[in-house]
């Protein structure tokens, strides 16, 4: 079960919603909020400490590292699952490749122009 | 030393056709333990005597620092019971029996009743007669929750509840483990709700604890092996492991489970000349009925 949590975990921080380098919630409180049970999660949170993704310090609160080691792997997992989902998407509602390919396009431009 | 909330030592209580042997159980401050056993295992007699409803021959028994049974009326202000067979007044409302229990225990805490209340999607005005047997329990907890117990115990909280009501029962329990003093022992037939939520586990069959200890710990020593078996090759006998009874003797394809799980075990294998097909984790569940079944064959190696 732990192994499940360390996942999501990952994906949180990979798509940003825990900031690097920020406080994280502490075992017991994330134990309320998933209904787990106290051990799973320190054993996650262990094992994320291992991989290099969070810091943890004796009295202070878990925070995500300044550079989490999150595998080149899991953004290539992570890339083809969005990809495999928006061509199935794309099937359901009748959208040619080159829709597609042109709605990706557009995407990337669009995410070019937000960055400064 | 990690604080105790609860404590048995070589707890025995014989009846005429059924006798607890030795129970030892430690219960740290601040964690969940699920209680695990078939009907007539022996859990609600273990629960009983924790909760000096009934009064054991052997052993010594601690709750919240107090020595049981002589102790109780002192451990019982921070105690709080739910069975399943609990009654609660039919023709009385949830409102009264939120009012008696709050007469009897200062600690008793109205507002956090009152968002209980809402969550469990109950009605104070209701008597309780009308209720399904879902809102009886969670009206039970509500009752033992409000009060904020140090030590919370459970006979099977979650038996007969549909998906939706053992979510919220669940969820609740959780919440009250966020103050870290609080601590809770649950017993539950529904091994997933223990898997879930437990911190540490106890087996209990024939009036003895057949295993326990930290629930991940144990999840991670039990492993089932898939073994291609060569003809003329014997199956070599590892420390710990379990041929499945599922197969005749002699097959190609042979399962065996350990409790004592060794990445080494695989290479063991391997020098044995037999190929590891799949080497994969157990459910609690499995656990379960492997321990139970193993010692009923007294099959363990």
């Amino acid at each position: 079960m732990y192994v499940q949590i360390m996942e999501q975990i990952k994906q949180r921080v990979m798509v940003g919603d825990w900031p690097r380098s920020e406080e994280i919630p502490s075992i017991r409180q994330l134990a309320v909020t998933l209904s787990v049970s106290v051990i799973t999660i320190k054993r996650a949170y262990l094992e994320l400490e291992r991989e290099g993704v969070i810091v943890t310090q004796h009295g202070k609160p878990s925070r995500v590292a300044a550079e989490p080691d999150l595998t080149s792997r899991d953004y290539e997992a992570e890339l083809a699952h969005h990809v495999t989902e928006a061509a199935r998407l794309c099937g359901l509602i009748g959208l040619s490749h080159d829709d597609l390919s042109e709605r990706l396009r557009a995407a990337v431009d669009q995410l070019k122009k937000e960055q400064p | 030393m990690t604080e105790l909330a609860a404590r048995l030592e070589g707890v025995g209580k014989s009846y005429p056709h059924f006798a607890l042997n030795d129970v030892n159980l430690d219960l740290p401050t601040g964690s969940v333990t699920g209680f695990i056993g078939a009907n007539g295992a022996g859990k609600s007699t273990t629960i009983r005597i924790l909760m000096g409803l009934v009064h054991h021959d052997r052993g010594t028994v601690t709750v919240l620092g107090q020595p049981m049974p002589a102790g109780q009326a002192a451990a019982k202000s921070n105690l709080g019971f739910v069975s399943e067979d609990m009654r609660l007044y039919k023709a009385a409302t949830l409102a009264w029996h939120m009012e008696f229990v709050q007469s009897v225990f200062p600690s008793w805490d109205q507002t956090y009743a009152e968002s209980l209340m809402t969550r469990f999607d109950l009605k104070a005005a209701h008597p309780i007669k009308g209720l399904s047997h879902g809102q009886r329990v969670k009206a039970a907890l509500l009752l033992a929750l409000a009060r904020r117990p140090k030590l919370l115990i459970l006979d099977e909280p979650t038996t007969g509840l549909d998906p939706v009501a053992r979510h919220e029962v669940l969820a609740a329990l959780m919440e009250a483990l966020a103050d870290e003093s609080r601590t809770i022992l649950f017993s539950s037939q529904n091994t997933l709700d223990v898997e879930q939520i437990s911190d540490q586990i106890a087996f209990i069959d024939g009036g003895r604890i057949v295993a326990s200890g930290d629930k991940e710990r144990f999840l991670d020593q039990w492993r089932r092996f898939r073994l291609d078996v060569p003809q003329g090759t014997t199956l070599p006998v590892l420390p710990g492991t379990m041929a499945s009874a599922a197969q005749p003797h002699g097959a190609r394809l042979q399962v065996v489970v350990t409790s004592r799980f060794e990445p080494s075990m695989a290479a063991g294998y391997k020098a044995a000349g037999i190929t590891v097909q799949a080497i994969e984790p157990l459910t609690l569940e499995e656990i379960f009925v492997t321990t139970v079944m193993s010692k009923k064959a007294g099959a363990t190696r």
